[in-house]
């Protein structure tokens, strides 16, 4: 036994040793506010990404509407043919009777720019569902056009000189008179979510995008899921260990890792080259996006499956389960919970993918919603792409708001992974 | 309790259950068991006892191929059960495991209803041809097991649910639902507050009827209480084996003395 004649005595009241105490302190102080002021700063950063975005789009969430009188009068229509009438004649004389005073063809031509030139075919349309207003004065909502719509959010300066400007002033005078007859709305711009892409900011929408994406993820998730699913199962339960499967791992993992361009590339040249698929088909970007998702998959497997207990395994096999059994009955459906958050952060990741969709031709200017995953589509991310590049004022703030519905996108799937794991999370 | 007197050459002149001869295991280079031989009877309680980390355990999980599972162990030597050699060719693991039951350290009930947990052997097997048939081998399982007048109105509770002792009932009701011959019980008192261990012990009491028990059991009180055969364990070697009674009175290795009289644990 130890010798304890003389004991340590530590003098608790030193002031030396309340110094070195209030130090101890300090430095805790600093590293809270170290650690605080990091999470300050990265707060900051993301409110100011979030709120420059919404600041920048929410303009497009409303589109500025006209109320008018349509003659639609039977020399314009005819009764068994009405998709074949002259609806634009109609539609410029809607204006023509609120301003008689407009009488040069270049200024008629001017004042019949206020509304969207998509007016005239939803007019048509709405025509051909109710035959019966044929011979009838009706009154419509239709879309403003671009500029427009710019002026009534109040985006285009009425100070700078009208040389520069994209309205002159006699146009901004009519828009006026409109505005104070009360014909002008402002409803939201469900259009963004229901309309395909146009060549006129006012009428694109995001339809084709959205069902593009669509597609894809479904291809994506069809693809992967099992696949994933399966390798990692098959690593983690059955595969022998030696250094071929580790090999394996090693490869996996930097799969994870390779930049999404690279696969672009390789779609373009094996699906599109050798296999000779579509171009810019959602199918062709659901395999590419799988060719993604399938290392997140399966590492996600891998960690789940990991996290099952033994004790679980060793119940089942001390009662004479085969290893199927086991994995199949016991440590799949354990491990379930895992697999499936790390598989909707893996598709919530290549729904944000842009590079390799564009590589094989997703960003192309496609002006119907596809029927099938063979039909040329874009994809949200590339839709944003196109959109950036447009040199109207209205793709402008619809960039931005088509990012936002991105962002909403992402943040729901990630919300359902986090809450997913909360609810299933086991404590062992 | 134990009618030592009595039962001591019943046990082995019915033959013994499990007969292991030069059973050496390794893991990797390292080898934990060398050369065990011994007869462990039917329809009595053996007990494994010695110091920590002397292979009992080890041993154990070889009289049920559970060290199969393990890839850098290897078993070599001869265990047979009912003079058939349980390592051949022709066993299926599976099925072995089924006729030899075995119940854990720590309980490890299935997350799943009771009555799911104590199905799932018979199930796998195929062993019931209806559900009723599954329905009446639940309820004897779980009354043998002494929990059915617990849990008999929640038998679709999860198991999870139940406290530590009623769960290790539950696991060995379990394992006893695919009519095993033999029971291996690794420490199964260990978690177990004294009352659950004293009810567990009732139990293996009664199953000695009908199953030979083998327990593995750092206490030595216990192993003197339950067992009618005991093998002392020290640095993977079976240092000595024989009637509970004279191993815990009058052991012949000075080993065996020294750990019992409390010289090293």
């Amino acid at each position: 036994m130890r010798d304890t004649g003389h004991i340590h005595r530590v003098d608790w009241t030193d002031p030396a040793l309340k110094r070195r105490l209030a130090a101890r302190h300090r430095s805790d102080g600093y590293l809270r506010l170290i650690g605080g002021a990091a999470l300050g700063a990265a707060c900051l950063v993301f409110a100011l990404l979030v709120g420059s975005l919404v600041y920048a789009g929410y303009p497009a969430f409303t589109q500025t509407h006209v109320t008018l009188q349509f003659d639609v009068t039977g020399d314009r229509v005819a009764l068994d043919a009405p998709d074949a009438g002259n609806y634009r004649a109609i539609t410029r004389d809607a204006l023509g009777q609120l301003f008689p005073e407009v009488t040069s063809r270049k200024d008629q031509r001017a004042l019949a720019g206020i509304l969207s030139n998509g007016a005239q075919y939803i007019l048509r349309d709405h025509i051909v569902a109710n035959p019966g207003l044929i011979g009838h004065t009706i009154t419509l909502t239709v879309p403003v056009s671009d500029p427009y719509d710019q002026l009534a959010k109040g985006l285009i300066d009425a100070a700078t000189p009208e040389a520069n400007r994209r309205l002159n002033d006699a146009e901004i005078a009519w828009f006026q008179k409109l505005q104070a007859d009360g014909a002008v709305s402002r409803p939201l711009n469900t259009g963004l979510l229901t309309n395909p892409d146009s060549r006129f900011p006012e009428l694109a929408g995001l339809a084709g995008a959205l069902r593009g994406t669509f597609y894809a993820l479904l291809v994506c998730f069809l693809i992967s899921f099992p696949v994933g699913i399966s390798a990692g199962i098959y690593l983690e339960e059955f595969a022998p260990k030696n250094r071929f499967t580790d090999m394996i791992e090693v490869n996996i993992n930097n799969l994870a890792a390779v930049p999404s361009v690279v696969f672009g590339l390789l779609a373009l040249a094996v699906f599109l080259g050798w296999f000779g698929l579509p171009r810019s088909a959602p199918l062709v970007g659901g395999m590419t996006l799988a060719l993604m998702t399938l290392p997140t998959i399966i590492i996600a497997t891998r960690v789940a499956v990991k996290a099952v207990p033994p004790s679980i395994r060793d119940a089942a096999l001390s009662l004479g389960a085969s290893q199927h059994q086991v994995v199949l009955g016991h440590v799949v459906p354990l491990a379930m919970p895992g697999i499936l958050t790390g598989t909707i952060i893996g598709l919530a990741q290549a729904l944000g993918e842009t590079a390799p969709l564009l590589l094989i031709g997703m960003n192309a200017f496609i002006t119907q919603v596809p029927d099938s995953m063979l039909e040329p589509a874009t994809a949200l991310p590339t839709q944003i792409f196109i959109w950036a590049d447009s040199p109207e004022r209205g793709f402008a703030t619809r960039t931005s708001a088509a990012i936002c519905v991105l962002l909403a996108f992402l943040v729901a799937m990630n919300a359902v992974a986090i809450y997913l794991r909360k609810r299933f999370e086991r404590q062992w | 309790m134990n009618q030592m007197v009595i039962e001591k050459d019943v046990a082995l002149q019915q033959g013994a259950k499990f007969t292991t001869r030069n059973v050496d295991v390794f893991y990797g280079d390292a080898q934990a068991i060398k050369s065990i031989d011994m007869d462990i009877p039917d329809k009595t309680v053996t007990a494994f006892i010695g110091p920590s980390g002397c292979g009992k355990s080890t041993f154990l999980r070889c009289l049920n191929r559970m060290n199969d599972t393990i890839p850098i162990c290897r078993v070599s030597g001869e265990i047979l059960l009912d003079g058939d050699d349980i390592y051949a060719r022709s066993v299926d693991p599976a099925q072995l495991r089924a006729r030899v039951g075995m119940v854990f350290q720590k309980p490890n009930p299935f997350p799943k209803s009771i009555y799911d947990n104590v199905a799932y052997g018979p199930r796998i097997h195929g062993l019931a041809a209806s559900k009723t048939d599954l329905d009446i081998i639940v309820e004897e399982s779980l009354a043998r097991a002494s929990l059915w007048n617990e849990v008999k109105d929640r038998l679709d509770q999860p198991g999870t649910g139940l406290s530590g002792g009623q769960q290790q009932r539950l696991c060995i009701a379990r394992a006893i639902a695919t009519a095993p011959e033999v029971l291996l019980m690794d420490e199964p008192c260990s978690a177990l507050d004294p009352i659950a261990t004293a009810r567990v012990e009732e139990l293996i009491d009664e199953l000695r009827q009908n199953y030979a028990i083998i327990i593995v059991t750092h206490s030595m009180q216990q192993a003197a209480r339950v067992s009618q055969r005991t093998a002392f364990f020290h640095l993977g070697v079976m240092v000595e084996q024989g009637e509970t009674p004279k191993i815990f009175t009058n052991p012949d290795d000075k080993r065996t003395q020294d750990y019992i009289t409390g010289r090293f644990g």
